[in-house]
């Protein structure tokens, strides 16, 4: 193993953590806010990359414009199944934990079906996309333009995500509703419109993401299931709730990811996440960047 | 307690004597393989469930994770019968006795985790086991093991020409793990359970042991859930990693008692008996459209159910106050 093989693997994985974040910032802002985990996250993501894959397939859209389309999509469908679904979840008073967790995967398992169904459970990708299979070289390093991309846009992502937070009236709302749901009420706002708009943010996170993944990953129903499980151990590990531990925890497991992938076989290289990630929170049991 | 809480108990106990008899009778009317195979699964996901309901209901640990007890219950016994000849008697009680052990091992850093964090370092412990498990040659790696058949014999737990050993042993089961939980409700660590899941500060505070019973609770739901692995292996013959210990099996194990009734006796037994005929008759009816129907209709009713019934069907029947125990 040359010091070669190393620097580019690093730099591989750090362009995949900069979007491992990006698929899991979504997640942690909708926890944030509300303490909801949205257990068809992966689903969010696949049906981002197959509206991807029909822009391309039916109106030659490249996936780097159908990026903006689709994110405006999910958002309509994330506020949507917070108004349908999540709403009537959190006002359960008894096992309020279990009913989020079980009303979101049973939203994942029906999307999944409505996915088998309407586009089969064939594999799909996007032939010909801009990006699609060139790579870029820096000083000697080889990267791939899709994920370079990706990376570039998940970083702009989390600085608008920011500035939106902290800088806009909107971002102020967000901000109080998650400090004291109750109170803002009697300042007039609508709790329930901040939440949509919360849920809405949160899945055109990840339709982002999806877009960009379908350049160069498969897309098939059950696509959204692993990339999930990263989702949620990029947010435990960066801290449950904070935005930035998102981004962090991202870059952390796409670090992780590649280191494992040079000592482990192929097959294993999601054991180090999970290693690393039981390590942090077995010694800080509320994450990276959590609150105590 | 007062007298109400031990006259309901005792008629708790006579229900479930005479629903077991009733059960037990059944085979006897219906010879469909189809259906007894029907019975036995209901049979297994009602005893998983309620050995699941141990830890996640009753002490309010929530567990993702259960699979990876599973795994190891009908691993070990595969194995040990497969490469040493073991009688699949003694592999259960092994695979069992591993799996209570390694639930404890375990919880020593879990416990110290709460709510979201817990449940999902169970998802991320399970999955560890499943990758290492799918990577282990010597275990059949990816493809799994095909148990061979060495008789038709209640010795060997292999029976070829009928199902009906297969449902008696699922009933038994199903029956002890809802003993164990009338047992365990009225004991000291029943208790503490309920203490703990409500609020372990002030459990903590009167004295309440939390994490010995957190690992108590850790143990008994282990060794329960291995049994059933155990089980499942020999009803089917052939295990693969991905089947008996991925995350899909943790949830499927969890359903019944989020339907029926998290944290009750009756719960897991009753979401068991309506969620698997149902599940198993979606699959082969509408199942057939490239299985994404059937798909649609198990996920909205899991949505519709734990909306409408955020406390389980269990609370349509019991209308008496504080039934929810």
């Amino acid at each position: 193993m040359t010091a070669e093989t190393i620097i580019q693997s690093l730099a591989s994985g750090l362009l995949m953590g900069l979007l491992y974040g990006l698929i899991a910032v979504g997640l942690a802002l909708i926890f944030g806010l509300m303490d909801v985990v949205n257990f068809a996250h992966g689903e969010f993501l696949m049906i981002a990359m197959y509206a991807t894959f029909f822009l391309f397939a039916f109106f030659a859209i490249d996936p780097l414009l159908a990026a903006p389309l689709v994110a405006a999509a999910l958002f309509v469908f994330g506020a949507l199944i917070y108004l349908l679904i999540v709403r009537f979840a959190m006002r359960a008073k008894a096992n309020a934990g279990m009913v989020q967790i079980f009303a979101t995967f049973g939203l994942a398992i029906v999307m999944r079906g409505l996915a088998q169904l309407f586009f089969t459970p064939d594999y799909r990708s996007v032939t010909h996309s801009w990006l699609g299979g060139k790579t870029v070289s820096v000083a000697g390093i080889f990267l791939p333009e899709p994920q370079l991309v990706g990376a570039l846009v998940s970083i702009a992502a989390f600085a608008g995500l920011y500035f939106f937070i902290n800088r806009t009236d909107f971002g102020r709302a967000l901000e109080a509703t998650r400090e004291d749901p109750g109170a803002v009420a009697l300042v007039g706002i609508d709790k329930n419109r901040v939440f949509a708009l919360g849920w809405g943010l949160g899945a055109a996170l990840v339709g982002l993401s999806g877009a960009i993944m379908a350049v160069f990953f498969y897309i098939y129903p059950d696509v959204g299931a692993s990339f999930a499980l990263i989702a949620y151990v990029t947010v435990a590990l960066g801290g449950f709730g904070s935005v930035f531990g998102a981004f962090a925890g991202g870059i952390v497991v796409g670090l992780v990811e590649a280191t494992t992938a040079l000592v482990l076989p192929p097959s294993l290289k999601s054991v180090g996440i999970y290693a690393v990630y039981l390590l942090v929170v077995f010694i800080r049991p509320r994450g990276l960047f959590g609150s105590m | 307690m007062d007298k109400n809480f031990s006259a309901r108990r005792r008629r708790d106990l006579i229900i479930a004597a005479v629903l077991a008899v009733i059960a037990a009778l059944v085979p006897l009317f219906v010879k469909d393989v189809y259906v007894q195979n029907i019975m036995i699964l209901t049979l297994m996901y009602a005893a998983l469930s309620q050995s699941w309901n141990i830890l996640s209901g009753y002490c309010g640990q929530i567990s993702l994770g259960h699979a990876l007890y599973f795994g190891l219950g009908a691993y070990t016994t595969s194995l040990l019968f497969m490469k040493f000849g073991v009688l699949p008697w003694f592999g259960m009680i092994a695979g069992g006795l591993i799996s209570a052990l390694i639930a404890m091992a375990l919880g020593y850093p879990c416990f110290r985790l709460g709510g979201h964090y817990f449940a999902i370092a169970t998802i991320v412990i399970a999955e560890i086991a499943l990758l290492l498990i799918q990577n282990w040659d010597w275990a059949g790696a990816a493809l799994g093991i095909d148990i061979p058949v060495r008789g038709d014999s209640w010795l060997k737990f292999q029976f070829t020409r009928s199902k009906l050993p297969y449902f008696y042993f699922a009933l038994v089961l199903a029956c002890v793990a809802w003993f164990v939980t009338w047992w365990l409700e009225d004991s000291k660590w029943g208790f503490w359970w309920r203490a703990v899941k409500d609020n372990p500060q002030a459990a903590e505070s009167l004295g309440v042991d939390v994490f010995n019973s957190k690992m108590g609770a850790a143990a008994v739901s282990a060794f329960l859930v291995a049994v059933g692995g155990s089980f499942y292996a020999q009803f089917v013959s052939y295990i693969d990693p991905e089947s008996v210990m991925g995350f899909q099996f943790s949830l499927l194990m969890a359903l019944p008692a989020v339907l029926g009734g998290i944290g009750t006796l009756w719960g897991p037994a009753l979401g068991a008996v309506i969620l698997i005929p149902l599940t198993e008759l979606t699959r082969s009816y509408i199942g057939g459209s490239g299985r994404g129907v059937d798909l649609i209709v198990y996920g909205s009713l899991i949505i519709l159910i734990s909306l409408a019934l955020p406390r389980g069907l269990v609370s349509l029947f019991s209308s008496r106050k504080g039934a929810a125990r």
